[in-house]
């Protein structure tokens, strides 16, 4: 099947004063196909909004990116500002962001935000925009008795549902959404988790951003594990949150990390993405650590780490599996000249841009 | 003994957010308060953390009931009490650095030449490094933050904590920390505890035990 969303080798930098620079995101692949949950995890500042950001076109002005990130079709770390606006947010890309009740428009009813967007992102002829944008709030199970209220009215769960609506309207193949649950209560977070499961059920592709690993367990087809900018296990959910459990040591850690499990901490903190170490930044904090970390491990079989499997020599540039055997798409071979050698981080002047 | 008993507290006199709420936590001992978003469980954390004067009720810390609250409280009562919250963002002033920001109450209590040694001392309970303690709160992570708001909750080394939601926002091995570094404090100090939250998988595994918000008050209008 053909990915909805394929990413290969994406990273993104961000150019600070005194010429410093923030490796946010290094070296990401994935691919996304249609009814299929992704749940991207880390810890807060791993860099997973910023790719969240990336793909949405929405980065500062400072930031490079590298790789190349297709959507139907459109690669959207190259398309313009204005291919992004009239084709992509909304129409390929539904976003279903992190504080719904900061994301709707304090001072318009809910009910008059759905009818803008169904105006703006679909051809519904005039007289049946109302009835459009009653169905819209339907599908998101948004109250019809509550359309005519204003953001405040609404509790946590009834704003996220408006946010909902509203992402779906441009019927995009794509829903991202970023940090869906956080600072909702348990029930919330459940009811929340499986109405986009609903939607992913669907036929729609949904990449969930989230650091709530009770959520992910809950609907994630698959879990991608990011550290310091870089995934570092990509693997089934299954596998990941029942047997054989993670591979990676962070990723274990993390999993450990839960109440319901050893709850105690991973050692120390994550390495600033403006310093990271050379080789794996887990090194520091891993009590697996050996001579071999010095080198930055590629991501093989699922898993970036030289203890685990095949766990990869380093050097080479590029993604060699993206962990599942998913076919490669004709984009990769193009990203792997562009990301050069090295660790396949370093984003070469050639391939960024501003 | 830190006692609420028969709170009734809101934000609008005719319509309290609940009534007749009684809890109370035994010195030593980590009390779990778990109940639905909404129920007004922050609102009575806000209460017992002297920060909000209920509409009727009494709090007692440690025997002595309390009769101001916000500043009106009497110092020896206000630096009894940690409190930390849900939202690093907003309960850290912008301008400070984590430092100054873990310092903050030794300087408004009159005791700012003891800052330089707590702030280490509690810069290693936390896990926080030298070079996070110079920053500003919008150059760290959220949980970089609330690490710097727990420190500043224990810097006056209070009898009682009130945790709010702390690690809600927190990814799972941040909570860990986060909690282990509370129960290391309480280890040392014999504090009590006061966490309310909605988790009950994680306040069953922190606290000694766990109460139910409907449990606690006597009728809930509107619910």
């Amino acid at each position: 099947m053909t990915p909805v969303l394929s990413v290969r080798d994406l990273s993104v930098r961000f150019r600070m004063r005194g010429g410093r620079h923030i490796a946010a995101v290094s070296a990401v692949s994935f691919d996304l196909a249609a009814g299929e949950c992704l749940a991207l995890v880390g810890e807060s500042g791993c860099g997973k909004s910023v790719l969240a950001s990336a793909l949405l076109g929405l980065l500062p002005g400072n930031a490079q990116t590298a790789g190349t990130a297709v959507l139907d079709g459109i690669d959207l770390l190259a398309a313009d500002e204005r291919t992004l606006t009239r084709t992509v947010r909304g129409r390929r890309i539904g976003l279903v962001p992190q504080s719904p009740a900061a994301h709707l428009t304090p001072v318009r009813t809910v009910r008059a935000q759905l009818e803008e967007t169904v105006r703006e992102l679909t051809a519904t002829p005039r007289a049946d925009i109302r009835k459009a944008a009653v169905a819209a709030a339907e599908r998101a199970s948004f109250p019809r008795a509550l359309l005519d209220h204003y953001p405040h009215q609404l509790s946590g769960g009834q704003a996220q549902r408006a946010a909902t609506a509203l992402a779906l309207i441009g019927d995009a193949p794509l829903l991202l959404a970023d940090e869906p649950t956080t600072g909702l209560d348990r029930d919330l977070v459940d009811r929340t988790a499986d109405e986009l499961r609903r939607h992913a059920d669907d036929g729609r592709a949904l990449l969930m951003i989230t650091h709530d690993l009770a959520a992910a367990e809950r609907i994630a087809d698959r879990v991608a594990v990011m550290y310091a900018g870089r995934i570092v296990e990509l693997t089934g959910a299954a596998r990941f949150f029942g047997a054989p459990g993670p591979r990676h040591p962070y990723a274990r850690g993390l999993l450990a990390a839960l109440p319901e499990r050893d709850f105690t901490p991973i050692p120390g903190l994550p390495p600033e993405l403006g310093a990271l170490p050379p080789g794996c930044a887990f090194a520091p904090r891993c009590d697996r650590v050996s001579g071999a970390c010095g080198s930055v491990p590629r991501l093989v079989d699922g898993v970036a780490c030289h203890h685990v499997g095949g766990g990869g020599g380093a050097g080479a540039g590029g993604v060699d599996a993206v962990g599942d055997g998913r076919v490669d798409s004709p984009s990769r071979a193009r990203s792997r000249a562009r990301s050069g050698a090295g660790a396949g981080a370093q984003t070469t002047e050639e391939g960024a841009r501003a | 003994m830190l006692e609420l008993d028969a709170i009734t507290a809101g934000y609008e006199p005719r319509t309290p957010v609940f009534r007749g709420a009684s809890l109370s936590v035994a010195p030593g001992e980590a009390v779990g308060l778990l109940g639905p978003s909404g129920c007004g469980k922050s609102t009575l954390a806000r209460v017992a953390a002297l920060l909000h004067r209920p509409d009727a009720g009494r709090v007692v810390v440690d025997g002595e009931e309390v009769r101001g609250w916000r500043h009106r409280a009497p110092r020896h009562l206000r630096t009894a009490i940690g409190v930390v919250f849900q939202q690093p963002r907003m309960s850290a002033d912008p301008r400070l650095r984590l430092r100054d920001l873990i310092a903050e109450p030794l300087r408004a209590t009159g005791r700012r030449d003891e800052a330089t040694d707590r702030v280490a001392e509690l810069a290693r309970t936390v896990g926080l490094t030298d070079d996070l303690l110079g920053r500003r709160p919008h150059e760290v992570s959220d949980g970089q933050l609330q690490r710097a708001c727990l420190a500043r909750a224990l810097v006056l080394r209070p009898r009682w904590l009130v945790c709010d939601e702390m690690t809600a926002m927190l990814d799972a091995s941040t909570t860990a920390a986060l909690v282990a570094a509370v129960e290391t404090y309480r280890d040392d100090h014999g504090a009590g505890l006061l966490a309310v939250g909605h988790d009950r998988v994680l306040l069953e595994r922190w606290c000694d035990r766990t109460a139910q918000w409907a449990d606690c008050v006597e009728q809930q209008p509107g619910a």
